[in-house]
C-alpha cells in the first residue's frame, strides 16, 4: 500500500528539521505549479512506498498570503493520506490556531508535538493525553532537534494511516459562531460534496466570507443572499465582524484546552536566552554595526580566507584536467574545431563558472546557519526601515548584501522571502549590487583613464549601483510590483543551535542546483558564445578572432551604443563575451586589441575611449545583464524563462538609460 | 491608545483589531485577538518597526500596523 504524507506547520515549528529526519537525503525540491513557492518531497525512511510533501509554513489557511493557498490547494485537490501536523510546544496556543483549521479539512490527522525537550527542561508540562482526548486525533511529543520521539511517531502514522480515521471532533465552538457555521453547513452540504470540498471547512470558510470557496462550490446568489443574513446575524449579536468572530472563537477554545492541557510555570529556558541575546543583537545603537560586522565577516571567510584557496584549488583542478585531455586530443589528432569546441569552448566555459562553487557552498553554509539559529529574522528587524520605501521589506536586505560578493548565490538566497512578491523585486533589483566579477573591468579601466581618482571611480560607481536599485525599486514599486505588499508580521523566534544535518543539506541542496545549471543552461550558453567566437559567416574555424562571427555581430550593434560614447565593435563584442563572465570582458579587449601588456592595453583603450566615455561603458557594465550563470539562477528563482528574459531585457534598458544620461549630461558639462 | 503609543516595558490588553483585508486578517490570525495581553519588548534600532510579546512568542510589527490595535487596560509605567 502506498501512502502520501502532508507535513503542515507554522514556520519555525521545527518542520524542515522533522522533514530531513524522516526522509534523510532522499528529497526532490522543486516548484508548486505555478508559483515559485518551494515544493519538497521525499521518501520516508524505512517505509516502503511511502512520500512526504513539506508543504510551506504559514499560520493559518486564510486565502491572502500564496503560501496558505498552495497548502489548502494542495490539501483539498491532491487528498493526502494523511497530515502530519507539527506543533511548537513552546508556543503552543498560535500553533493549534492551524490545527483547527487542518482539522476541518476531513483527512486522517496526527500532531508530532514539537520542542517538548524544551518544555520539559524549564519546568513545564503538557499533558499529552488529555490533549489528545480533547481533540480526537493522536498526539505525539517529539524532539526533532535531538531524534526523540521520531521513531513512534512513525509508528502513529502508519498505524492512523491504515485505519484511515477522519478526525471527528468539529465544534470547537459554542453561541452564535456555532449556530452560523451550521445554518450554513446545511445550505451548501450538496455543493460541498460535489465539488469535493469538506463540508465543515466549506461552511466555515464562508462565514469568513472566503471567495474562493464561494467559487469552488457555484454558490448561488441567492444562497449568498442567505449567507450574508446568517452572518449579519452573527455579528450583530456579537457586536464584533466575521473574521474577528471566528478567530476569537478559535483561541478561545484554545485557550481552555491549554488551561486544562498545559502546565506553565515560566518561560522556557530558551526564550530568556533569546531575551538576552537579542539586549545585543538588536540594540539599539549596536544591532547594526553588529549586523554589517557579521556580514563582512562572512563576506572575508568566503570571498577570502576560505574560498578564494578552494577557488584556486579547483581551478588548478580543472586546469590539470583540461591539460590531459587536451594532450590526449592532440595525440589522438582530432580536428581543429572539435578541440577548440571542448577545451576553448567547454572546459574554459563550464570550468570557469565551476570555480564559483566553493564560493556558493561556504555561503550557503553561513547563509544556512544565519537563517537556523534565528538570526535572519532579527536582520530583518534591525534593517526593515531602510527598505520599506520601496516596499520591500527588512528580509531583503541579506540577498541584495551578497550581491556585492556574487549575484549567483545571492539570487538563490531569495528563496527565504517569505512573499512573492519580494522575493520576485528582490530577483530583478540584486544584479545592481556590483558584483565582484566586475572589479577586473573597473580596474582596467581606471587604470587606463582614472590613475589618480581610482579609488572615488569605484566607491561612485558602487554607489551608483545602489543608487539604481533604489530608483528602480520606487519605479517597479509603483508599476509592475503595484499592490498590497505582505504585511510586515514576522515572529522573532527563539534563537536555536542550527542542526548539522539542516545546514548540510541546505548546502548540498544548493550545490546540486548550481552543478546541474553549470552543465545545462550555462554549458549551451558558453557553447553559443564560443561558437560565434571561433567562426566566421561561412562556418570556417577563424584563427584570428577579429574575423569571427561574434566580432561581425559587434561590428553591427556597435552604433547602438554611439549615444552613449563608445561605437567601437571592440567595446560591444567584449559586452557580449561579458554575459560568459563579466570578467571577460577584460581578456576580450586585449585579445580584440591585440595587445599583450597592461600598459600597451591602457595605450589602446585611450584611442576606444574618452574619459568620459570610458565611465559610460563602465556605467553600463555595473548594469547591464548578469551573466549567464546569474541569468540561470533568475529563470530558476522565477521559475520561468519568460520572466526571466523580461528581467534581464529591463536590466539592459535602465543600463542603457543611465549609460546614455551620464554621456549626454556630461557632455554638456565638459564642452 | 494605541499598541503603537506603548512605550518598551509597558504592557496593554487588545480591545479591538482596526484595520482590513490582508493585514487584519494577519493580525487577528498571529493572535492578537480581543481580550489578549500584549507586552511591547523593543522598539528597532532605527524607531520601526517594534518588538511585541503575546501568547508566550514573540512578535515584529510596524508601527503602521500597531497603530490599528486599540487597547484597553494599558499599563504605563
Amino acid at each position: 500500500m502506498s501512502f502520501v504524507f502532508a507535513l503542515a506547520g507554522n514556520q519555525n515549528s521545527g518542520k524542515t528539521t522533522l522533514f530531513n529526519k524522516l526522509t534523510g537525503s532522499n528529497q526532490h525540491v522543486g516548484n508548486f505549479p505555478g508559483v515559485t513557492i518551494e515544493k519538497k518531497e521525499g521518501l520516508i525512511k524505512k517505509q516502503k512506498d511511502t512520500s512526504i510533501v513539506d508543504l510551506p509554513g504559514i499560520y493559518s489557511l486564510s486565502p491572502y498570503t500564496m503560501e496558505e493557498v498552495v497548502t489548502r490547494d494542495f490539501i483539498l485537490h491532491e487528498h493526502p493520506d494523511l497530515i502530519i501536523n507539527i506543533v511548537d510546544a513552546t508556543n503552543i496556543e498560535r500553533n493549534l490556531y492551524l490545527t483547527l483549521q487542518l482539522m476541518e479539512l476531513s483527512i486522517p490527522m496526527v500532531i508530532a508535538l514539537n520542542m517538548m525537550d524544551e518544555v520539559r527542561a524549564s519546568g513545564n508540562s503538557v499533558d499529552v493525553i488529555k490533549l489528545s482526548k480533547h481533540l480526537g486525533i493522536p498526539v505525539v511529543p517529539i524532539s526533532a532537534g535531538k531524534n526523540e520521539g521520531i521513531s513512534e511517531l512513525m509508528d502513529v502514522i502508519m498505524k492512523a494511516a491504515n485505519e484511515k480515521k477522519k478526525p471527528t471532533k468539529l465544534d470547537f465552538c459554542t453561541g452564535e459562531v456555532h449556530k452560523a457555521i451550521h445554518s450554513i453547513s446545511h445550505l451548501i452540504e450538496d455543493q460541498a460534496l460535489k465539488s469535493g470540498y469538506p463540508v465543515r471547512f466549506a461552511a466555515t470558510k464562508l462565514v469568513e466570507g472566503d471567495e474562493p470557496t464561494m467559487k469552488a462550490l457555484n454558490i448561488t446568489e441567492n444562497q449568498k443572499h442567505i449567507i450574508e443574513h446568517v452572518v449579519d446575524d452573527m455579528e450583530k449579536s456579537l457586536d464584533t465582524d466575521r473574521e474577528a468572530a471566528l478567530a476569537d472563537m478559535r483561541y478561545n477554545y484554545i485557550g481552555t484546552l491549554c488551561d486544562d492541557c498545559v502546565v506553565k510555570h515560566q518561560e522556557t529556558n530558551e526564550q530568556i536566552r533569546s531575551e538576552k541575546i537579542d539586549k545585543v543583537l538588536t540594540h539599539k545603537y549596536f544591532g547594526i554595526p553588529i549586523f554589517f560586522g557579521i556580514m563582512f565577516f562572512i563576506f572575508w571567510l568566503t570571498f577570502g580566507a576560505i574560498g578564494a584557496p578552494l577557488q584556486g584549488i579547483l581551478e588548478e583542478g580543472i586546469a590539470v584536467v583540461t591539460n590531459l585531455v587536451s594532450e590526449i586530443m592532440i595525440g589522438a589528432n582530432v580536428s581543429t574545431w572539435l578541440y577548440s569546441l571542448v577545451i576553448d569552448g567547454i572546459f574554459a566555459g563550464v570550468g570557469s563558472v565551476l570555480s564559483f562553487l566553493p564560493l556558493i557552498v561556504i555561503l550557503f553554509l553561513f547563509l544556512s546557519l544565519l537563517e537556523d539559529s534565528g538570526y535572519m529574522a532579527r536582520v530583518a528587524f534591525v534593517m526593515d526601515k531602510m527598505l520599506r520605501k520601496i516596499g520591500l521589506s527588512g528580509r531583503s536586505f541579506v540577498p541584495m548584501l551578497i550581491g556585492f560578493g556574487c549575484s549567483v548565490p545571492a539570487i538563490m538566497a531569495t528563496r527565504t522571502l517569505s512573499s512573492e512578491r519580494d522575493r520576485k523585486m528582490t530577483i530583478v533589483l540584486t544584479p545592481f549590487m556590483s558584483c565582484s566579477a566586475k572589479l577586473p573591468i573597473y580596474g582596467m579601466i581606471t587604470v587606463a583613464f582614472f590613475p589618480k581618482y581610482a579609488a572615488i571611480v569605484m566607491i561612485s560607481l558602487y554607489a551608483l549601483g545602489i543608487l539604481v536599485a533604489i530608483l528602480s525599486g520606487l519605479i517597479l514599486n509603483s508599476t509592475v510590483f503595484k499592490g498590497n505588499p505582505v504585511p510586515f508580521v514576522m515572529e522573532l523566534p527563539a534563537y536555536r543551535v542550527p542542526s548539522a544535518k539542516s545546514v548540510l543539506i541546505h548546502m548540498w541542496e544548493k550545490a546540486k542546483d548550481f552543478i546541474r545549471r553549470a552543465f545545462t543552461v550555462i554549458f549551451i550558453g558558453t557553447i553559443i558564445i564560443w561558437f560565434l567566437q571561433s567562426f566566421d559567416w561561412s562556418f570556417n574555424l577563424v584563427e584570428d578572432s577579429t574575423n569571427s562571427i561574434l566580432a561581425s555581430i559587434g561590428s553591427v550593434i556597435a552604433p547602438l551604443f554611439k549615444p552613449l560614447g563608445f561605437n567601437d565593435w571592440r567595446a560591444s563584442t567584449a559586452l557580449i563575451t561579458g554575459l560568459t563572465a563579466k570578467e571577460a570582458v577584460v581578456s576580450t579587449l586585449s585579445v580584440l586589441t591585440g595587445v599583450t601588456t597592461d600598459a600597451e592595453l591602457s595605450v589602446v583603450l585611450n584611442t576606444m575611449f574618452t574619459p568620459l566615455s570610458s565611465f559610460s561603458f563602465l556605467a553600463f557594465t555595473l548594469l547591464y545583464m548578469p551573466c549567464i550563470a546569474a541569468f540561470a539562477a533568475t529563470k530558476r528563482e522565477l521559475g520561468s524563462l519568460k520572466n526571466a528574459i523580461l528581467t534581464a531585457s529591463y536590466q539592459t534598458v535602465t543600463a542603457y538609460i543611465v549609460a546614455l544620461i551620464i554621456y549626454q549630461v556630461g557632455s554638456l558639462f565638459l564642452m | 491608545m494605541t499598541l503603537d503609543n506603548i512605550k518598551p516595558g509597558n504592557s496593554g490588553v487588545i480591545a479591538s483589531i482596526g484595520g482590513e483585508g490582508m493585514l487584519r486578517r494577519r493580525l487577528l490570525d498571529m493572535g492578537l485577538t480581543p481580550n489578549t495581553r500584549v507586552e511591547v519588548r523593543k522598539v528597532a534600532p532605527m524607531g520601526d518597526p517594534i518588538e511585541i510579546f503575546l501568547r508566550s512568542y514573540v512578535l515584529t510589527i510596524r508601527r503602521e500596523e500597531a497603530s490599528k490595535i486599540e487597547l484597553k487596560e494599558a499599563m504605563v509605567l
